[in-house]
């Protein structure tokens, strides 16, 4: 039986750098594939509906007649299923975090309305 | 003798997740231990029948942190077995690799809180340390540290390249002085030999009566591993089941630091023999049927079942976790010892106590 053998391990590990980052000061790159965040780019964005459907914890919201997009970060589990399934391709899984929520539940729901429909011009008169 | 009764958790600095004990003691001997399980109930067998059967996957997934890509290709296979999909050989192999990854991953973590909970804190950060390499090649792969997502009813949702594979392989191999530097202080230390060494005996024919799974049952000599059965790609590599005779703390942890060996050995196997090819496979048919599947996780055999009655929406999915399974040898060995040794003996089960309640 060997009595001290963490000492060698113990001694090297005090001459080496610490295995941990200063966070604040010294960040990690992102991978290229982590899940971060979900972002829309509510400029081409149709409001189908379609990642509303597909979404495991129901974190989407589409309300197509008003052309609003409504996403609860809280509820989210960034699987990145509505990306897969987003058929303009609108939906972009970012890699890095998003910065943290507030004390206020709801600056967790982000609203994006689409471009409104282009006023009508009433038939001129003559 | 006067009894007393010692609550231990649902809140104990030993245990990562809330499981509740009250032992009986008579002096500082346990003579009962009454487990009270149900704190993180989340009822996610229930969420089945109200979710589509292909995003359930990712429910699935969340039934454990640790074993979660486990979960969520047991998933899957149980669901593929219904549909009765063939699935393509890289995507069996990928999905194997990544068990396996998930087994050191999970094997790290073990040794990490069991080194915790015998009061050996420079051992716990350094196996905790080695985790973290895991985790990251885990990210990179598949983009989640811990939920990986990557599982899909069918396949996998990427695919993940060769080079990438052969890196992560010798990243691994890289890393095997140092897991060999961290795994030789568990096995041949006087301090931590002196916690594990003869604590809470279990003979083979013991743990094979109460239903042990996992290195609970190979630590007490007993050969059974669901990879046997070559579920995925195990079929085509070459290895043996590890077992121990004692059958103590000290042969549970053994088996645990052989099976990381194993592990990166089966990895790269793997990687060797990779096959070029597509992923996935399209699911054309929803589930019509029903069928049980087993798996090894790293804490043990797993269970899953699932009835489908050709609708988007399962009828029924049941899941045995390997915990569940060694409760009742683990409130068997908690009797008869030390109220010191009770965090010890606990840990030796690799308690997970979210899958346990699911």
């Amino acid at each position: 039986m060997a009595l001290f053998s963490m000492l060698g391990t113990a001694v090297k590990s005090l001459l080496r750098k610490p295995a941990t980052r200063l966070y604040p000061f010294e960040k990690r790159q992102p991978f290229e594939r982590s899940r971060g965040n979900l972002v829309n780019h509510v400029e081409s964005c149709i409001f189908c509906g379609v990642c509303q459907l597909k979404c495991p914890s129901k974190a989407i919201t589409v309300v197509r007649a008003e052309k609003t997009w409504t996403f609860d970060r809280l509820r989210c589990i960034v699987c990145g299923r509505c990306v897969e399934v987003c058929p303009k391709k609108c939906l972009e899984m970012k890699n890095d975090h998003a910065a943290p929520i507030g004390p206020v539940k709801a600056d967790s729901v982000i609203v994006q309305k689409g471009p409104a429909p282009e006023a009508q011009t009433p038939p001129a008169q003559q | 003798m006067k009894q007393t009764i010692v609550p231990l958790g649902p809140q104990h600095p030993v245990l990562p997740e809330p499981l509740s004990f009250d032992l009986v003691l008579e002096d500082e001997k346990v003579v009962d231990a009454i487990p009270s399980i149900g704190f993180v109930h989340r009822g996610l067998e229930l969420l089945a029948p109200k979710r589509d059967f292909e995003e359930y996957v990712y429910v699935a997934e969340r039934i454990c942190g640790i074993c979660s890509f486990m979960h969520g290709m047991g998933y899957c296979q149980a669901v593929e077995e219904v549909i009765n999909l063939q699935l393509p050989r890289r995507a069996n192999q990928l999905r194997t690799m990544l068990c396996e990854l998930s087994r050191i991953h999970s094997h790290l973590l073990w040794l990490g809180l069991a080194a915790d909970a015998f009061g050996f804190e420079n051992l716990f950060m350094h196996s905790w340390r080695l985790r973290e390499k895991v985790l990251d090649l885990f990210e990179e792969m598949t983009g989640g540290r811990v939920i990986f997502s990557i599982a899909k009813v069918g396949g996998l949702r990427k695919d993940i390249s060769t080079e990438t594979i052969r890196r992560a392989s010798k990243v691994l191999r890289d890393m095997l002085p140092e897991i060999k530097e961290i795994c030789d202080v568990f096995l041949n230390d006087a301090s931590v030999k002196h916690r594990l060494c003869g604590v809470a005996v279990m003979s083979a024919e013991n743990a094979h009566k109460l239903g042990a799974v996992g290195p609970m049952l190979r630590g007490s000599g007993v050969a059974k591993d669901l990879r046997v059965s070559g579920y995925a790609s195990y079929g085509e590599l070459q290895w043996e089941i590890i077992t121990e005779k004692d059958g103590d703390c000290y042969a549970r942890c053994a088996v645990r630091v052989r099976e990381i060996y194993q592990s990166i050995d089966m990895i790269r196997q793997l990687a060797e023999k990779l096959e070029d090819g597509p992923v996935d496979t399209k699911v054309l048919a929803a589930p019509k049927g029903e069928t049980f599947m087993r798996l090894e996780q790293p804490r043990g055999e797993v269970v899953y079942y699932v009835r489908g009655n050709g609708t988007r929406f399962l009828e029924r999915f049941r899941v045995r976790t390997p915990t569940f399974a060694n409760v009742p040898a683990v409130v068997t060995l908690l009797k008869g010892h030390e109220l010191a040794d009770i965090p010890t003996i606990l840990l030796t089960i690799d308690p997970c106590i979210s899958c346990m309640e699911r």
